[in-house]
């Protein structure tokens, strides 16, 4: 059952404020790499939004996941697409929600397989805190906390990215 | 009866056949080995998935290819990989198939990787394991007797669905030896599971059992008729110890009349895909410049066999 616990902000104007959070720090280096599936939507928006020459690159965590013994492998794996030399660049990892921060350590883990960075920063719509991890983000646009028990996702529907509050039991 | 590859949640727990595999089964396994194509070509060529646990390659009968492959896909998953030398230890000194499984599943063992040359011997293994209560401990069937091979038909269809995108329009001839051969029964149930549109079993009557027919296959005993207009070619090899038999004359006249040359190739279709699980005999089942030419995706075959034993064993060791 879905029930608005919170009143919800527009996904798509909010996609905007972050790419006016990161214009000023843009550098030639600068790559997006978002992950599946809200921060792959954001990380496209950002691309377009920012004008970068570079199409991001999308990480799927599945086989990094710290909890693959409890859960197994998720039935949809999406191929991680990342067609440039991660060396030496600064790589800005782009994610929907910021909660535990294990996603964002498995996404770590996952893009140091691929080379080694110069710098990795994190961007986030939003951070509903109550952190499991000493992660950050360095930029993000909607800060709030809710109860373990409420899911936040973002979704597409269409063209249109909007977000979505549930109550689990 | 249940099947004995699924829990009872209906998740694929031990992959014994192609046989009896569902759908979503077959194309989720295929899915998830195309995520794990791209691992080569990263710096780090290695993913954590199971890492801390122990695969056990248990192989009674030689293989270099297979066996080689499952290491490379269960190092690649970072699983820790023991190779016994079956042949030449415990079995050699008396020990019986489930003592030595007994002993391993003491040394904590996540796996087991069976070959055998007795057909069941992966079913014996997993009933055991299931009588002993060991549900979290996994079978893979690396081949048993002329039973089944499942690895290999699902790397059979991974290439097939690589190069042809859809099973739905194909017709696939399996070609050669198919009386003996594990490979071919667990290619022609995963296609049928699939759905191609039609599939032919060519071979000398001998090697080419009627009942095949029933199967729904349709059988040739001329290889020109049997590769007319056929978009895949499944070579099988063509066993030595076969033409020690009354089964077949000599090479040269088995070459001669179920050979694929470049002139009986040229029957199928002009796109088709030449394929074969190796070891290739050349000049007995594929002529040389058939195995080296444009069509052939032998070595393909094998590369997207790691990748597809990399997502058995992700796959196994989740559920």
């Amino acid at each position: 059952m879905t029930t608005p616990l919170v009143s919800l902000p527009d996904a798509e104007a909010q996609c905007q404020q972050l790419a006016d959070l990161i214009r000023p720090v843009l550098t030639p280096h600068t790559m997006l790499v978002g992950i599946y599936s809200g921060g792959a939507w954001i990380a496209e928006r950002l691309t377009r939004l920012l004008n970068l020459p570079e199409p991001a690159g999308f990480i799927d965590i599945s086989f990094y996941r710290d909890d693959f013994a409890e859960k197994g492998l998720h039935p949809q794996v999406r191929p991680t697409r990342i067609s440039f030399d991660v060396n030496d660049r600064r790589v800005i990892l782009v994610d929907d929600v910021l909660y535990t921060g294990r996603t964002t350590r498995a996404a770590l883990n996952e893009l140091f397989d691929y080379g080694r960075p110069a710098a990795v920063e994190l961007a986030v719509l939003a951070d509903r805190g109550r952190r499991q991890l000493p992660i950050a983000p360095d930029y993000c646009v909607w800060k709030l906390d809710l109860p373990a028990e409420t899911g936040l996702t973002l979704s597409l529907a269409g063209q249109h990215l909007s977000w979505k509050v549930e109550q689990h039991d | 009866m249940t099947n004995p590859q699924l829990n009872v949640h209906g998740e694929l727990t031990h992959l014994l056949a192609t046989e009896g595999l569902p759908r979503e089964i077959l194309i989720h396994i295929l899915d998830t080995a195309a995520t794990f194509v791209g691992i080569t070509d990263r710096e780090v060529k290695k993913i954590p998935l199971l890492r801390g646990k122990s695969v056990f390659n248990l192989f009674f009968e030689n293989s270099t290819r297979t066996r080689t492959t499952f290491e490379i896909a269960a190092k690649r998953l970072s699983a820790d990989v023991i190779n016994l030398d079956i042949t030449r230890s415990s079995t050699a000194k008396g020990e019986t198939l489930l003592d030595t499984i007994d002993n391993l599943c003491s040394m904590h063992a996540d796996m087991f990787v069976v070959r055998h040359a007795m057909s069941g011997a992966p079913y014996l293994i997993a009933e055991h394991l299931k009588r002993m209560g060991k549900h979290d401990i996994h079978v893979v069937n690396a081949g048993d007797g002329r039973h089944a091979h499942p690895t290999q038909g699902l790397l059979d269809m991974y290439t097939i669905r690589h190069f042809k995108k859809d099973f739905e329009p194909l017709t696939v001839a399996v070609v050669g030896d198919i009386l003996h051969s594990r490979v071919a029964r667990s290619d022609i149930h995963a296609l049928k599971t699939l759905g191609v549109a039609e599939l032919r079993a060519v071979g000398p009557k001998t090697l080419l059992p009627s009942e095949f027919s029933h199967l729904g296959m349709r059988v040739f005993h001329n290889l020109e008729e049997g590769l007319k207009d056929c978009d895949v070619i499944i070579m099988l090899r063509l066993q030595n110890e076969r033409m020690n038999g009354a089964l077949l004359p000599s090479v040269s006249e088995y070459f001669g009349h179920y050979g694929l040359s470049p002139e009986k190739l040229a029957y199928a279709k002009p796109d088709a895909i030449v394929m074969h699980p190796g070891p290739i005999n050349r000049g007995v089942e594929i002529a040389s410049e058939v195995a080296d030419g444009q069509q052939a995706v032998i070595l393909d075959q094998v590369t997207f066999g790691i990748a597809v034993r990399m997502a058995v064993m992700s796959i196994l060791a989740g559920n």
